[in-house]
């Protein structure tokens, strides 16, 4: 996120674009560089917007549901290219043909993703490619893979699943560094702290491990439990880490339900565990509003704020600002969003809709570039 | 996959001996029992039983045993080949698949009610509801004509999870004797047992005033519900008298890991203990399969506690020369709907779904009927629940088409309307 990001303002959100699929969508992110939209849906594709130029593009390859993403970070080379797209995508009114072509928009830089599916397989793309193919493919899990992750420094990958491990892998070929023990349910997300010497792991039942990267260690565990109940009525477990990320401070935030009274029906409350990493000291975070449902992706903005979306019936995205509880503002968003992806350049986010439609928000007033 | 210990141990879900005998009792509905008709002949014949697994609140279809990966309505799992050429199934059964040549799929069912206690009404009775008359259970016909005069076990036996199910009416007309014991956590109840207090010739001195005063009230106001009273005693007396089989800890360490530790996995291990027995017909629930929510992830964990005990029943019920005489069902109240919700749930679907069979008189390896590219609708040999109350009854060589005589009318056994499949069927 680049600190000389504006402010934003939450009650302004607007929708900036939105882009549709046919097939419902379950994740997203966007990519370092901010030019593309990367959105994951049922039909086991990847789908490409270019909030460029509008272009939709299909990522073919997965043989199952994917909702892992992410990307190693930009060469240094990359700053030239990238601050030209970016003044082309500030210059222009909108995207997606709302307003007229400022110019013609410039290349894409070379991107490298990584994507987990739920048949266990990690795939690598260059993802700027005209139509990008699987460069590499890893049977990562037993069961799904549920998450990926990339080291600050884009040397190791990190991967979770339903054989309850975490795994680490060389980003450059794929190969398999260390697998780390110790979850004893199914582990939903896994983020690098930003210093890139730890790794933060969350499971089902709502234990987030700290693992020492240098030692392959589980130095310590924090609770995020009240993302995790037991319904007695069903006999099932409900719960985990749907979304999970670090701040650049070293907050950790992880999202999900609580309060849960019928799993089967997913009546429950959104919810956010943010730690302080020093201390381990949980803060929960609950929406102002008395909604149910699930809070499916988070991230903290660089203003201050951490924001979460969701959804149970419709969707949500809710607004915290400083230490304050209670969420300060929501947005109503039209569909289940299933993921919530910030953009680099902080001035916009995006939500994965359960109607196939990925709407990507303008933080800022109209007026404002 | 996460292990889930859901035996807490608590008093609070044993079952008493008071809810026992009232859980019995009420299964008996007011009207004369009249066991007239087929049910004499049928008593000379070989030992044969039933066991039913009853997934409840719906399980899905397209998890189990007809996925439709790579379709809009697919999910996320793989199907994956099981010991039958040609035949696959969802990922999630994979020991189950490698025993797929024992069990046969009916996969164009259309049970016709989306609603739970409808739906398992059908799918246990084989007839939709009618205004007047209530059918008995497939437990109850099982237990009737399958049972012997000399059975010293109930012969019909429902086992819950703990805090779950009690009795129901579900014998009806065939009277009390044949309702189901229900039996939750798979443990006989609490204080069945005569308390240490209590002498055995004070319990036959109580038990003998007991009967004087039942016999003396019956002699001038007898009805349905006093003989299920009268019946319950009974019932309680059986299952008192063969406590030790619902002693799974009599079984070795190693069958009980094969089964699973886990309540589902006791519950089945202690289902072929009381096949074993001489129990006509045993019911066992597993909870909960109602995914309205998040149908998937919950799907894993389900069925990841059902496939490893199933599987090893269908192993132990052969190794022990059982299968050939045991009708093993596994059925739902309905199934679930291709179409996936913006909560990755799966709601009630009752117009096409499967249920697999396989053991006594039942073609391992059969898959009968056909549901289109995406799971809505049968496009080959739709079959309702009628048609598979026949198929089960056939199964165990009983004549399906004969009648019951409750108050000396005559009240098909099966909905005539309705026939076996033959196709599934030795």
């Amino acid at each position: 996120m680049p600190p000389s990001s504006p402010p934003i303002d939450p009650t302004a959100t607007r929708v900036r674009a939105e882009f549709k699929h046919n097939s419902p969508l379950i994740g997203c992110r966007f990519d370092p560089s901010g030019r593309f939209l990367f959105a994951t849906a049922q039909d086991n594709t990847i789908q490409r917007f270019d909030l460029l130029t509008g272009a939709k593009v299909s990522l073919l390859g997965h043989q199952s549901w994917v909702r892992g993403l992410a990307f190693l970070p930009l060469r240094a080379s990359a700053v030239a290219e990238v601050a030209a797209a970016e003044m082309f995508r500030v210059a222009s009114p909108a995207v997606v043909g709302t307003g007229p072509a400022v110019g013609s928009a410039p290349r894409p830089h070379p991107i490298k993703m990584i994507s987990a599916d739920y048949s266990g397989r990690l795939m690598w793309w260059s993802a700027a490619a005209t139509i990008p193919t699987p460069i590499r493919t890893v049977q990562s899990h037993a069961g799904w893979a549920r998450a990926v992750a990339v080291s600050p420094d884009g040397k190791l990958v990190a991967s979770c699943g339903n054989d309850q491990d975490v795994k680490l892998w060389r980003a450059m070929d794929g190969s398999q560094v260390r697998v780390l023990e110790g979850h004893t349910s199914h582990v939903y997300n896994v983020a690098f702290h930003p210093d890139g010497t730890h790794l933060a792991s969350a499971d089902l039942k709502g234990v987030v491990k700290d693992w020492d990267l240098t030692t392959g260690a589980c130095v310590r565990e924090l609770d995020a439990k009240i993302l995790h109940k037991y319904d007695p009525s069903f006999m099932a477990d409900i719960g985990g880490a749907r979304g999970i990320a670090f701040a650049p401070d070293g907050r950790l935030a992880c999202c999900g339900i609580t309060n849960v009274s019928n799993a089967f029906a997913g009546v429950g409350n959104p919810a956010v565990v943010v730690f302080d990493w020093k201390s381990g000291k949980a803060t929960s975070l609950k929406p102002k509003d008395a909604f149910q449902g699930t809070a499916w992706g988070v991230d903290f903005h660089p203003a201050g704020y951490v924001i979460a979306a969701g959804g149970g019936s419709g969707g949500r995205i809710w607004f915290w600002k400083g230490e304050e509880p209670t969420s300060i503002h929501t947005v109503t968003v039209p569909a289940n969003a299933r993921d919530l992806a910030l953009h680099p350049a902080g001035d916009q986010l995006a939500v994965a809709g359960g109607n196939g439609s990925a709407i990507v928000y303008a933080l800022q007033p109209t007026g404002v570039k | 996959m996460p292990l889930c210990d859901y035996s807490c141990g608590s008093a609070d879900h044993r079952l008493s001996r008071r809810a026992f005998l009232g859980a019995a009792g009420a299964s008996a509905v007011l009207g004369r029992d009249v066991f007239a008709g087929p049910a004499t002949g049928e008593l000379s014949r070989a030992q044969k039983r039933v066991l039913v697994i009853f997934l409840a609140g719906g399980v899905s279809q397209l998890e189990t045993w007809d996925p439709k990966p790579g379709t809009e309505t697919g999910g996320p799992f793989a199907a994956i080949p099981t010991s039958v050429p040609g035949t696959h199934i969802c990922e999630l059964l994979p020991l189950t698949a490698k025993r797929m040549h024992r069990l046969a799929l009916v996969r164009s069912l259309n049970s016709t009610s989306d609603d739970h206690g409808i739906g398992e009404k059908i799918m246990l009775t084989g007839r939709k509801p009618e205004a007047g008359i209530e059918y008995p259970h497939i437990g109850a016909v099982a237990a009737k004509l399958l049972g012997t005069a000399d059975q010293v076990m109930p012969g019909h036996i429902a086992i819950f999870p703990r805090g779950s199910g009690s009795g129901k009416q579900d014998a009806t007309f065939l009277g009390a004797k044949y309702a189901s014991v229900p039996v939750a956590d798979g443990r006989p109840p609490a204080d069945l047992l005569r308390p240490a207090g209590l002498s055995e010739e004070t319990d036959r001195q109580r038990e003998e005033l007991r009967r004087k005063l039942t016999d003396k009230f019956a002699k001038s106001r007898r009805s349905a519900a006093t003989e299920a009273y009268a019946e319950s005693f009974t019932q309680a007396e059986r299952v008192f008298r063969r406590a030790d089989v619902f002693d799974i800890a009599k079984e070795s360490l190693k069958t009980a890991e094969r089964y699973g530790r886990h309540d589902f996995g006791r519950h089945l291990l202690l289902a072929r203990r009381l096949l074993e027995s001489g129990v006509s017909y045993v019911k066992v629930s597993h909870s909960n399969y109602d995914t309205h929510h998040e149908n998937f992830d919950f799907h894993i964990e389900q069925l990841g506690e059902f496939d490893r005990p199933f599987a090893a029943l269908l192993d132990d019920l052969s190794d022990r020369g059982m299968l050939d005489s045991t009708l093993v069902v596994v059925m739902s109240e309905m199934g679930r709907t291709p179409k996936i919700n913006d909560r990755y749930g799966r709601d009630h679907w009752s117009k096409a779904w499967s249920v697999a069979l396989g053991g006594c008189g039942i073609h391992g390896g059969a898959v009968v009927g056909k549901t289109n590219a995406t799971g809505t609708a049968v496009v080959d040999r739709e079959v309702s629940a009628g048609h598979l109350f026949h198929t089960y009854l056939q199964a165990v060589g009983l004549n399906s088409t004969k009648n019951f005589y409750p108050n000396d009318r005559p009240v098909p056994i099966a909905d005539p309307k309705a026939e076996p499949i033959a196709e599934i069927l030795v």
